[in-house]
């Protein structure tokens, strides 16, 4: 071992100082999730702050409780199946868009621009625009189409991105040998460029579908008659605040990360791949 | 402007190496065949004309528009603007508050205010977090497994993570407590919740983590081997900050800066959760005059809100080239 120089002690002690401020940092992002958390499992006559008053599941119960908090299972259902919409198209137009971008073509710049917008726009600009030419039109906002349209504006930028770094470690010399051995263009993206970016498009698609789910900003004026998950929150959080309300955010949150984690390690192994 | 054929976004998302010369050579050459450009990129376009292209474009149409109390109809006329910029405050001669700004500028003006000094404490907080990432940690396991860590907030519920500041921060949160049993305080704080406090403390919590991705790829980037020659020239560690690893980070700060800068700006959800609708943004009026059927007037404001940000983005933009890190 290397002597204790005045400089490695030094150095030694910056990154303790680096250390200890990371982990305060991280108590700062999570410290009020995991709270949150705690509390959910508060007993039956206490509120919203420690100490908690016994342990139980009772405001879980009245989370899977019918009628309690609103249309709660029907915003949940909703939302899950709007982000399993946005998933599938994000998946399938950021592949496309990739492909396409793997060639110069006219635009390119525009569309590209275009395609960054998605993320640079606030939500609520495109929630306003979108629903005030719905109601100048005549047509009534629903999840399934105005929020669809919106979402999918905000979660095609990251599909892209992903999908531009797949195709960035693409060997293309596969697809040129099958080619030359005279497989047509279908027999080509089915047979060789398909399988190698399937792990891209899942990954793609369960950014989407995270992105989706929580979005509150971009279904506040297009979700119509019937609420999705963030919206329902938003306004049962205009209402006294209880318990369930953080049973809720536990599972949500517990649900998101789910997804993650299966989002994560997917694009680890895509990204592990030798070339 | 950068070519959108080469696909290096490294610096947004993911971080890869860089194709060597020869693959990306090599990629350029391969490609006359493929499917044709316009089935590929066709629906997509449609998609974002449909609900990005024509919605904004629809923003701008309709601010020249007249309301008529429960809809709007067709016009050219400038009454919006001049609301927007005159309606209590400025040129209303007779009021006592000529010359002053409109409360629509000013909101416009507190959310540019609050933007900025949000942004300030992103940065504040996120770049030692960014450096230490990139600098201090030395396997890449560990990189990327701590640099997750912060960023798995990105991806759960927004307005979740800022009501769950209540059981903190609030009258009888973990926060005052605590102060009570160490003896500090008596009673309970009451501007730790629905306050500004709160507002800032949550503001910065939801938005920091976007901040430290672009940073940390930036850092990350730079190569080691330039620092350990410095070193050897016997720089001091803030020379090499100031001459190197500051420089060098510059566009990952401004594209972390960027992003927050316009999530910020249209911020209007955690006034109410965690300010408890004591604040107006030009998001909460915006929100409210779209409920109130004044659809010209709420499209004016959104229009200055897209016209600061625009400025805003521009300005860092000259300030900092940040081509070079797409």
């Amino acid at each position: 071992m290397a002597r204790w120089t005045p400089e490695r002690i030094r150095k030694a002690r910056v990154k303790l100082g680096f250390t200890l401020y990371y982990i305060i940092f991280i108590l700062f992002l999570y410290g009020p999730m995991i709270a949150m958390f705690v509390l959910s499992f508060q007993g039956r006559r206490g509120g919203t702050n420690f100490p908690m008053k016994g342990w139980s599941l009772y405001w879980w119960e009245k989370l899977i409780e019918p009628s309690v908090v609103g249309d709660l299972q029907g915003a949940m259902g909703r939302s899950l199946v709007l982000a399993l919409i946005v998933m599938a198209i994000t998946a399938l137009f950021s592949t496309m868009l990739a492909m396409a971008f793997r060639k110069k073509f006219r635009g390119s710049g525009i569309l590209f621009y275009t395609i960054m917008a998605g993320l640079m726009i606030p939500g609520i600009l495109l929630s306003l625009g979108l629903a005030t030419l719905m109601r100048q039109l005549g047509i009534s906002p629903a999840w399934y189409s105005s929020a669809l349209g919106a979402h999918v504006v905000w979660t095609l930028p990251f599909g892209f991105l992903v999908m531009m770094a797949v195709f960035n470690r693409f060997d293309s010399r596969l697809e040129e040998a099958a080619r030359d051995m005279g497989a047509s263009e279908w027999t080509v993206f089915k047979e060789i460029t398909l399988p190698l970016i399937t792990p891209g498009i899942v990954a793609a698609g369960l950014f989407g579908f995270t992105l989706s789910y929580d979005e509150f900003a971009r279904t506040t004026l297009l979700a119509g008659e019937f609420n999705t998950l963030p919206l329902d929150i938003a306004s049962s959080m205009t209402q006294r605040i209880r318990p369930t309300l953080f049973a809720l955010g536990t599972a949500s949150t517990i649900f998101s990360l789910l997804m993650i984690s299966l989002f994560l390690s997917i694009y680890t192994v895509l990204m592990r791949k030798p070339k | 402007m950068q070519d959108p054929v080469t696909p290096q976004h490294t610096g947004i998302i993911g971080s890869q190496p860089k194709p060597s010369k020869d693959a990306t050579a090599r990629y350029i050459v391969a490609h006359e065949d493929g499917f044709p450009v316009g089935w590929l990129i066709a629906p997509a376009t449609l998609w974002l004309v449909i609900f990005l292209v024509v919605p904004l474009g629809a923003i701008l149409v309709f601010s020249f528009w007249t309301s008529t109390g429960f809809g709007m109809k067709p016009d050219m006329t400038v009454t919006n603007y001049a609301d927007f910029f005159s309606k209590e405050g400025f040129f209303t001669v007779s009021s006592d508050n000529f010359l002053s700004p409109s409360v629509f500028l000013k909101t416009l003006g507190s959310t540019i205010y609050f933007t900025l000094f949000i942004m300030l404490l992103c940065l504040i907080v996120g770049y030692p977090i960014a450096y230490f990432l990139a600098m201090q940690v030395q396997t890449f396991g560990w990189q990327m497994s701590l640099f997750l860590l912060t960023m798995v907030p990105f991806w759960t519920s927004y307005l979740i993570r800022a009501v769950a500041w209540l059981p903190m921060l609030g009258r009888k949160g973990v926060i005052n407590q605590f102060l009570m049993w160490i003896g500090a305080i008596d009673k309970p704080l009451g501007f730790l919740f629905y306050s500004e406090f709160s507002y800032t403390v949550a503001l910065v919590q939801l938005y920091v983590v976007l901040s430290i991705g672009p940073m940390f790829f930036s850092l990350a980037k730079i190569d080691k081997a330039i620092l350990d020659a410095a070193r050897d020239m016997g720089a001091t560690p803030f020379q090499i900050f100031r001459e190197i690893i500051g420089p060098m980070s510059l566009p990952g700060v401004a594209i972390g800066m960027i992003f927050i800068f316009v999530m910020l700006m249209g911020e209007f959800a955690s006034a109410v959760v965690v300010y408890g609708g004591k604040i107006s943004t030009t998001g909460t009026v915006i929100l409210n005059y779209y409920g109130t059927a004044n659809y010209p007037f709420a499209a004016v404001n959104a229009l200055m809100l897209m016209l600061a940000m625009m400025i805003g983005v521009i300005i860092i933009l000259r300030i900092v080239d940040i081509r070079k890190e797409l």
